[in-house]
């Protein structure tokens, strides 16, 4: 059991060799990343300002209501909601949506390629199928940052509009909230996880689909095992760089 | 000319290839034929370098494919034109653009070029109105024609074919064996296809090797495997009914 997932390990580092190797004609690749960022960014917008926006609100009610003491100042709504939204909510918790979203596409997109010839049919073309696969995955998650960053912001407005139009406080305590003690290497922590979460999300599920083995069943199953080890990783990584950047 | 000499393959410890050794000649159809499970396909991903040999050499005109260097390998790899047994063709682009795919990939062509050598691979295959179908709007038959039409658009020297008839109707077999048999002889290329089609044997067998649990049992040609005296090849041709009264046919004179 350990000798396999010291095995499957030691694949998926190797994978990231495979990667760089042989690269594609750049006046293919250029269409390739253009159609990535389209499936895998813009695809991935709406979902993401939908949840982006009422669990922002949620966080805000939710903070409002536990504030029982009259002596706690209202703009700690405000605080509550940057803090939650920026450190953990828009990174973590969509990246772990985005493992399931985006995820589970990349895995099967590659996995229905690997079970229907297709890849075999690259290699035999003399393409390098990871780099011509995965490459452009990589490339066009460089801009998931940039839907990470208006997670935030539709967090924080949710949360706004939650406040003051449910009547929890005004909006220049809500907005004084989200100045009071406001750190901005917090925002640099925030990226740096976003950055090394879409570096995960872009190659665990790829490696799921490229070495799985079988048919459409197996298709399935290689989904949602790309899943759980996407969330996992993701979640041990939270850890990790909270322990390295905030803690140390 | 494809050379094999005493080619091994194991899986987790079974033997599927026993010491192949054989030639694939230049401007004849090869055919691979065996029962299933008897390491046709094996033999072929082998000869692909899909498969490494455990032990054994695949030579192409000479060059040892598992002695070049990945650039040389790579260069080889664009005279192979691969038609699968299920197509493969790619399911997000359309005829045209998977008929380009190689042309694309592997050459330095304007964009006009190569819609010129598009249309006339794709007309050479007899499928003139289908440049913007997707692979799933067309039939299974077309899909073959497709397929041996991105095989073929990059001029290859080698063209392997792994189950070219499977789920095609007999009609539809019969001309897509005719239409490699003659894209084989006009472009002089060295063509190696895998099958289990007795038709396709009778019709296209100009070299054939009979496989059977890893063994290469018997050689000759379409016109000498209703002679072999083989008895697993007697039995593999003549598992058909239609086969057996041929034979009994035969046999009384």
């Amino acid at each position: 059991m350990l000798i396999r997932y010291l095995t499957q390990i030691g694949r998926y580092f190797l994978m990231w060799r495979e990667i760089f190797k042989k690269p594609t004609k750049w006046s293919v690749m250029k269409g390739l990343i253009l159609k990535e960022i389209d499936d895998l960014i813009i695809d991935s917008l709406g979902i993401v300002a939908f949840i982006s926006f009422f669990v922002g609100g949620v966080v805000a009610i939710q903070t409002a209501l536990n504030l029982t003491n009259p002596l706690i100042p209202k703009y700690l709504i405000g605080f509550a909601t940057r803090q939650s939204v920026i450190l953990e909510f828009a990174p973590t918790f969509i990246s772990i949506v985005m493992a399931g979203k985006m995820g589970s596409f990349i895995t099967s997109s590659i996995g229905t390629m690997r079970v229907t010839e297709q890849i075999d049919a690259l290699e035999v073309m003399g393409v390098n199928s990871l780099n011509y696969l995965v490459f452009p995955k990589l490339i066009a998650l460089l801009l998931y940052p940039f839907v990470i960053g208006i997670s935030m912001f539709l967090g924080i407005l949710g949360g706004w509009i939650a406040a003051v139009y449910g009547g929890f406080g005004s909006s220049d305590e809500f907005i004084g909230g989200i100045q009071q003690e406001f750190i901005p290497f917090h925002i640099a922590y925030a990226f740096i996880k976003t950055f090394v979460f879409a570096l995960i999300l872009a190659t665990i599920p790829s490696f799921h689909g490229y070495y799985m083995k079988g048919g459409a069943l197996e298709v399935g199953k290689a989904s949602t095992v790309s899943f759980v080890w996407t969330s996992v990783t993701i979640i041990l990584m939270n850890y990790i760089l909270t322990q390295l950047l905030l803690a140390s | 000319m494809i050379e094999v000499k005493d080619v091994k393959k194991s899986f987790n410890g079974v033997e599927v290839l026993k010491g192949i050794s054989t030639v694939f000649e230049t401007g004849k159809t090869n055919l691979i034929i065996g029962q299933s499970g008897s390491g046709k396909t094996v033999l072929l991903k082998t000869l692909l370098g899909i498969h490494k040999p455990d032990q054994g050499v695949v030579e192409y005109d000479r060059r040892r494919y598992w002695e070049m260097t990945e650039d040389e390998k790579r260069e080889l790899r664009t005279e192979i034109g691969m038609v699968f047994q299920g197509s493969a063709l790619f399911d997000s682009m359309t005829v045209e653009q998977n008929v380009m795919f190689p042309l694309r990939m592997f050459t330095h062509k304007s964009r006009s070029e190569m819609e010129d050598r598009v249309n006339f691979v794709l007309k050479r295959v007899n499928l003139i109105d289908a440049h913007n179908k997707m692979p799933s709007e067309i039939s299974g038959g077309m899909q073959k024609r497709v397929a041996i039409a991105r095989a073929i658009v990059n001029n290859p020297q080698y063209l392997f074919c792994d189950e070219p008839n499977s789920g095609l109707d007999p009609n539809t077999s019969i001309l897509i064996d005719n239409l490699i048999k003659e894209i084989t002889e006009e472009y002089n290329i060295t063509t190696v296809i895998n099958t289990h089609d007795m038709n396709s044997v009778m019709e296209i067998g100009e070299n054939i090797i009979f496989l059977k649990n890893g063994i290469l049992e018997w050689k000759g040609t379409k016109e000498t495997i209703f002679k072999a005296e083989n008895q697993a090849v007697i039995d593999f041709v003549y598992s058909s009914n239609l086969f057996k009264r041929v034979r009994e046919a035969m046999l009384k004179g």
